[in-house]
């Protein structure tokens, strides 16, 4: 279990702010891409309480709203709260201040995918990789295509094999995969429109 | 929706990737219930990914896409009925863009070849169930569900992201009707938590003492299972817990058409991780 987490975790007391370093703009900017008032947030802590996930963050919700505020761009492109957050929006429900946080975190992903910056939870990012290249291939989710690719892009074949091949008994995941059948339509949609 | 409640017999319906696969179970007593209840359920022609979570996370435009030509394939002249509580979040949400955004309703149109309305209304079952009233619930009971002791789990999302505030709340429903129909509903456990999503696949040491905790509170408050509106919760919840005893988690969809006196019962509970069947013949329910 990892160590509860404090207001504000800038990872030890002994990290260095140096506002003239960071970027003045990251608030606008993730105000902006978000449409979340992010400058209203007062850090009352509500968000964290009712995060389910947050024993699993290095950065409780409104800890990576500070980051943002104080242009810390880099610690908040590379957390992992931004990937543990599955977008359920429990804080999004709770805030007293009506910001919608899982729409910052969902900003942040973006812009850490975009410009490349270090994914803390490659996992997990690969996980989203397996779904997003069924719905190309298929049009739809296949869970036993996305789990099987999954797998081997992780290389952890032997974690987890009871729940899958109990599943696999349950007919819970199909080998065949249900398909649209206007592929095309879809596939496209991953082409850039320059080479349509 | 065009016309109002009296018009609910035609409806559009989009199972989604869960409901298609491995929640096969719920779609299947999904139609039961509807054709006891006379709806006619009448699926999207070709219908694909609501655009799903991953699929926001890695390229918000490809996701919005495929939500949109999901809205192209449906007639604009009945609802649209969505059983997945995720997969009305992103159809809505982009039904929503689309009327905000009148170029990109256009590029969309014209991209699908085919008109999007903006009138279409977008229902969860449970909205087609308020609708329809007690009443004709109460005439199809069949088998009373005698008392059954549940938590109407409703997950995260059905009702509650922020970008859906504005219409008719549905909050409560899932437990309204399954006291209609001689049920239980026990709310005082937790009821809306997050079962973990996604992270049931790539993280599973985060997904599993929390679904634990779900199902601790419904211990707790004295319920013999759970009923939930989402094929995901169902499948988290049954895979991801190691909590014993092992409570049964039902699709709200199966507890409403056994109660409507559905037969083919087997074929979908045979499909549990956790066999449901045991509770159910205690209760008198089940032969
Ligand atoms: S609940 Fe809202 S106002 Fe309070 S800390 Fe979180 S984001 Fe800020
Ligand atoms: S949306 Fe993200 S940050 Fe908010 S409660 Fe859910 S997981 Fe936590």
């Amino acid at each position: 279990m990892n160590p509860p987490v404090s207001a504000l975790n800038l990872r030890g007391a002994a990290t260095r702010i140096v506002f003239a370093e960071q970027d003045r703009f990251l608030a606008r900017d993730i105000q902006r891409l978000s449409g979340a008032n992010l400058s209203r947030c007062f850090h009352c802590r509500t968000c964290g309480n009712g995060c389910p996930f947050i024993r699993h963050m290095d950065y409780p919700p409104n800890g990576v709203i500070r980051l943002v505020q104080f242009g810390m761009r880099q610690q908040a492109l590379e957390s992992h709260t931004i990937w543990i957050c599955v977008g359920c929006h429990t804080c999004s429900v709770q805030c007293p201040m009506g910001i919608d946080i899982a729409a910052i975190m969902a900003t942040l992903r973006r812009l850490a995918l975009e410009e490349g910056a270090m994914i803390a939870e490659t996992n997990i990012l690969d996980f989203h990789r397996e779904v997003l290249h069924s719905i190309k291939q298929y049009g739809r989710a296949h869970k036993l295509g996305i789990m099987l690719r999954y797998k081997a892009r992780v290389r952890q074949w032997f974690a987890d094999l009871d729940v899958g091949l109990r599943m696999l008994a349950k007919r819970k995941m199909d080998l065949k995969a249900s398909r649209v059948k206007a592929i095309n339509e879809i596939t496209r949609l991953f082409i850039p429109y320059w080479k349509r | 929706m065009p016309g109002s409640g009296h018009h609910l017999t035609d409806l559009s319906y989009y199972p989604g990737c869960s409901l298609e696969s491995s929640a096969r179970e719920s779609n299947i007593s999904l139609m039961e219930a509807a054709g006891i209840l006379g709806l006619n359920l009448i699926e999207l022609e070709d219908w694909n990914c609501c655009g799903s979570s991953s699929a926001n996370i890695l390229d918000k435009e490809i996701a919005f896409s495929l939500a949109v030509r999901n809205l192209s394939l449906a007639p604009p002249d009945r609802p649209l009925m969505v059983m997945c509580p995720r997969c009305l979040y992103h159809l809505r949400e982009a039904h929503q863009r689309l009327s905000r955004e009148p170029e990109t309703l256009r590029a969309q149109e014209r991209r699908w070849g085919r008109p999007i309305s903006l009138d279409l209304s977008i229902i969860h079952f449970l909205e087609v169930l308020v609708r329809l009233g007690p009443a004709r619930l109460k005439q199809g009971l069949v088998r009373n569900l005698n008392g059954l002791k549940f938590v109407p789990y409703y997950g995260c999302t059905l009702f509650r992201p922020p970008a859906l505030r504005q219409g008719t709340y549905y909050q409560g429903e899932l437990g309204n009707v399954l006291t209609m129909l001689g049920g239980v509903p026990l709310n005082k456990a937790l009821t809306h938590r997050c079962c973990g999503s996604f992270l049931s696949a790539a993280r599973a040491d985060v997904v599993t003492p929390l679904v634990n905790e779900i199902l601790a509170s419904a211990v707790a408050v004295g319920a013999e299972c759970l009923v939930t509106s989402c094929a995901m919760c169902q499948l988290n919840l049954e895979i991801r817990s190691t909590w014993e005893p092992r409570l049964p988690i039902f699709h709200f969809s199966e507890i409403l058409a056994l109660a409507l006196g559905a037969e083919d019962y087997e074929g979908w509970f045979s499909r549990h991780l956790v066999d449901p069947r045991p509770l159910l013949a205690a209760r008198n329910l089940i032969a």
